[in-house]
């Protein structure tokens, strides 16, 4: 699925786009604990956190990762944008609970890739 | 053995949350440069990560080494104290000494140092408590 489908079908809120509204996510991952997700999501995942801060935006990079879906309305730190933005990373928002972003989703087809590093 | 062909160095600081990620993430871009596949690029940059986190949280600051040979690298973390009492202790998973506002940010959970172990071909852990820590980590270019 690419990301600008996503964007629509969750109505998510677009934070930073860093030009990749058109990359291909093919699969999801769903952790707050940064060290599950250095060793655990796969390069290209949907990562739904309900972090904010700045070294989320350090992880997604150094993974690689589609796009952070900032979940819970939880807040944002401007300087995790910042990062974002210097390290092409898309990171988006909803007000709604991470469990219903996973849910729905699941249901649009995305599935987990967890391994082991 | 011969030489590296490049030697990158990086000074971290006790509590700088804002630059963590920085000695990662170049060394990750150097590799990718050079051609390194994507797959070791990533166990590097996880390696990397998690004990450049552990020098910020837990140091009172030290350095973050990668020498690069054509078919391997190696990391080296050092820091200047406290030092680690109990390494068997602190490599299980797990189990962490990290302060709270550090795990209301999501690091802590005891999964660094068997991150670093697992992504790595080789890793080793020398420290003294009252003086400091060095981690070694090897990374083969392809795997074996």
């Amino acid at each position: 699925m690419k990301i600008g489908e996503l964007i629509d079908k969750l109505d998510l809120e677009v934070k930073t786009d860093a030009g990749g509204l058109e990359r291909e996510v093919d699969n999801c991952y769903v952790s707050d604990l940064l060290s599950n997700v250095m060793g655990q999501a796969s390069p290209g995942a949907v990562w739904i956190t309900m972090q904010g801060h700045q070294n989320v935006a350090a992880v997604a990079s150094l993974l690689s990762l589609g796009a952070v879906i900032v979940g819970g309305g939880a807040a944002i730190e401007e300087e995790t944008l910042k990062k974002a933005r210097e390290n092409d990373i898309t990171i988006l928002a909803s007000a709604a609970p991470v469990f219903e972003i996973a849910g729905r989703l699941y249901a649009e087809g995305l599935r987990g890739a967890a391994r082991n590093a | 053995m011969c030489e590296p062909f490049m030697d990158l160095s990086f000074d971290l600081t006790a509590g700088d949350f804002e630059r963590a990620g920085e000695a990662s993430g170049k060394i990750k871009k150097t590799l990718q440069q050079i051609g390194v596949s994507a797959d070791i690029v990533r166990r590097v940059a996880i390696g990397t990560y998690e004990g450049e986190m552990n020098v910020i949280i837990h140091s009172h600051g030290g350095t973050a080494k990668a020498h690069i040979y054509p078919e391997y690298t190696v990391v080296v973390l050092e820091d200047t104290g406290p030092g680690i009492a109990d390494i068997e202790l602190a490599v299980q998973e797990g189990y962490s000494t990290a302060p709270d506002y550090v795990r209301d940010l999501g690091f802590g959970a005891g999964m660094g140092l068997p991150n670093m172990k697992s992504c790595s071909d080789c890793f080793e852990i020398v420290s003294k408590a009252g003086e400091g820590t060095k981690i070694t980590m090897r990374f083969a270019h392809k795997k074996a």
